[in-house]
């Protein structure tokens, strides 16, 4: 081996040292690091609402609105705890209609003499069947879930639907009695 | 020790009252007095939302001296807004962001957002009407945020609506994180000025950059006028607080809107903004594009030296002279015109209501302002800082001109009305 070659070796040497020690203070920097995501996770989780009160709300949340013929056609009826109003149609189908503005969340009260939902705090309204009517709203007002059994309208709170209009086959008809 | 706080000498240029206008100082004054007077509801006010109401009724008219302490914290809550917003435009106009003073304007960015917040979330607690409606909207306004907003918003109200859960979590990040981070947050801004020597030193346009003038002793110089100006301060509050009662109305009632429903008076510039564009654009492009050029503006290279002197120079006064002029034009001409004649929804129904409503009045608006930009920068030969601040001046005179049309013109229905009628 020259003299020279050996030189070099050692020079590799000394340059590896650095090499390690940066590696291991990457690893240390790296472990930091996963440390702290570990202890944001377990915050976030903390905070993140409880499943199982969730699942409380939804054993009973199917709403009883009443018998078919208690709601007259073309008509609005206001489920104050069920949080939704029962739209019965001019040709008789039923819509459960959230009373939560799609814009901002306010509730949107119904207008009988416009035959409308005016929302109060940023001018949307809807028509009976929920479609937006004016904007800002973008989108029409959300539906629950409803099942007519034995001539009794039923609605399952739990689950508000979203869309983005109205379609014809979201209305639940009674059954011709 | 508590003067060791304070520099043992300041330039005495600094001293001027027209430099800072004792707003940094009234800052503090008021942040002291809301921890006082909040420290004293603590113990009274209770964070649920059966009792949260009615602890507040008790608080008013129970405890002696009661309704005072909530007035204190009210109005110091209000003037603390409104002062560090005009702390906020005192560092801009006279380039106080400007290196070495880089680092500080970002952590007083935090700092405004911690007071932002801490002024929003204590909005909820006293559960009443306008409390309740003002949070849900503006917590409603997270969902527009795309991909994680819908999980932002049940984190931050604690379910799908706001209840009790939100009512303990706003509880718990008024009375502890925030007021956490204004004390870690606070001394790290005071040492940062001191670290750069002091306040900026005023100057005008044509003086020398380095001039600096004589320094004198901080006590008594600095340490009187920030006696006076803190004792002015609390006497006016005092005063307010004991002429104006913190407004209260019903209880929280789900079931029904009050006609109009406002955001507290601090977020109405984007309540309003929101009346005209898709919420997307309102949201979320405005605010994100609003965070980034102020945390960028002082890394930016600028051609000259302008920290020190009002409005960078005799041109940039000139030209944020007209930038505001053309502000104060446009933007009512702006909100009559989206009122009253343009109709996008009917114009064009088959288009989705992103692009009809946010995508074509937002290019519309900037292609008139770019337009504008481009003449008062031809007429008076702005150079960089001059041009930002042209259009700094603008954002901000649209921005008050909107607050202002959303706190008095809108009445039932958010229809444009005159306060009076």
């Amino acid at each position: 081996m020259s003299r020279k070659q050996k030189k070099h070796e050692i020079k590799e040497r000394s340059a590896k040292k650095p090499a390690r020690r940066s590696f291991l203070k990457k690893l240390w920097l790296g472990l930091g690091i996963v440390a702290v995501l570990e202890f944001a996770g377990v915050v976030v989780a903390y905070l993140l609402p409880h499943r199982r009160s969730s699942e409380k709300r939804e054993l009973g949340a199917l709403v009883e609105a009443g018998l078919v013929e208690r709601f007259p056609l073309n008509s609005v009826t206001a489920f104050v705890r069920g949080k939704f109003y029962l739209c019965r149609l001019e040709d008789g189908g039923f819509l459960a209609v959230s009373r939560k503005c799609t814009h901002l969340g306010c509730t949107v009260p119904w207008l009988d003499k416009a035959q409308k939902f005016a929302c109060p705090c940023h001018g949307s309204a809807f028509d009976i069947r929920g479609e937006v009517a004016s904007a800002p709203a973008p989108r029409a007002l959300d539906i629950f879930p409803l099942i007519i059994e034995n001539r009794m309208v039923k609605v399952d709170t739990s689950k508000p639907i979203k869309r983005s209009g109205f379609r014809p086959e979201q209305v639940v008809y009674p059954k011709k009695a | 020790m508590i003067l060791h706080f304070r520099p043992r000498t300041v330039a005495e240029r600094t001293l001027r009252f027209t430099l800072t206008w004792g707003l940094g100082g009234m800052a503090v004054v008021l942040i002291l007095l809301l921890f006082g007077t909040g420290i004293l509801m603590k113990f009274t006010y209770q964070p649920f939302p059966d009792k949260a109401y009615a602890s507040i009724l008790h608080l008013q008219r129970d405890v002696l001296f009661g309704q005072f302490v909530r007035n204190i914290h009210h109005w110091s809550g209000n003037i603390l807004l409104i002062v560090v917003f005009l702390h906020f435009l005192r560092v801009f106009f006279t380039g106080a962001f400007h290196p070495p003073r880089q680092f500080n304007w970002v952590i007083g960015l935090f700092l405004f957002l911690a007071v932002l917040m801490s002024s929003f979330t204590g909005y909820l607690l006293p559960w009443d009407q306008l409390s309740f409606w003002a949070v849900t909207i503006c917590t409603g306004m997270l969902e527009y945020i795309p991909g994680v907003g819908l999980w932002l918003q049940r984190l931050i109200r604690g379910g799908s609506e706001v209840g009790a859960s939100t009512l303990s979590n706003f509880y718990a990040i008024h009375t502890a994180v925030l007021p956490a981070a204004l004390i870690l947050l606070m001394p790290f801004h005071f040492w940062r000025v001191r670290k750069a020597g002091g306040l900026v030193v005023p100057r005008a346009p044509q003086e020398d950059p380095g001039t600096t003038g004589d320094r004198v002793p901080g006590i008594p110089n600095l340490l009187l006028r920030e006696v006076v100006t803190a004792l002015v301060l609390i006497a006016l509050v005092l005063m307010m607080s004991v002429y104006f009662n913190a407004p209260l109305e019903g209880k929280a009632n789900p079931g029904l809107s009050p006609n109009p429903t406002k955001a507290p008076w601090y977020f109405m510039g984007f309540q309003e903004i929101l009346l005209h564009l898709h919420p997307f654009i309102t949201l979320c492009v405005i605010p994100a594009l609003i965070a980034l050029v102020l945390l960028s503006t002082p890394y930016v290279r600028y051609p000259s030296r302008t920290a020190g002197v009002w409005f960078a120079s005799a041109t940039g006064r000139r030209s944020a002279r007209d930038a505001a002029a053309f502000a104060l034009v446009a933007t009512p001409l702006g909100i009559l015109l989206d009122e009253y004649i343009v109709e996008f929804a009917a114009w064009m129904p088959g288009l989705a209501p992103a692009i009809r409503n946010g995508l074509f009045p937002l290019i519309g608006v900037l292609s008139v302002c770019f337009g504008a930009y481009v003449v008062l920068k031809r007429k008076h030969g702005t150079d960089k800082m001059e041009s930002i601040q042209m259009i700094f001046v603008f954002c901000l005179t649209a921005f008050i001109i909107l607050t202002m049309t959303g706190i008095w013109l809108r009445g039932p229905g958010m229809r444009l009305s005159l306060p009076w009628m």
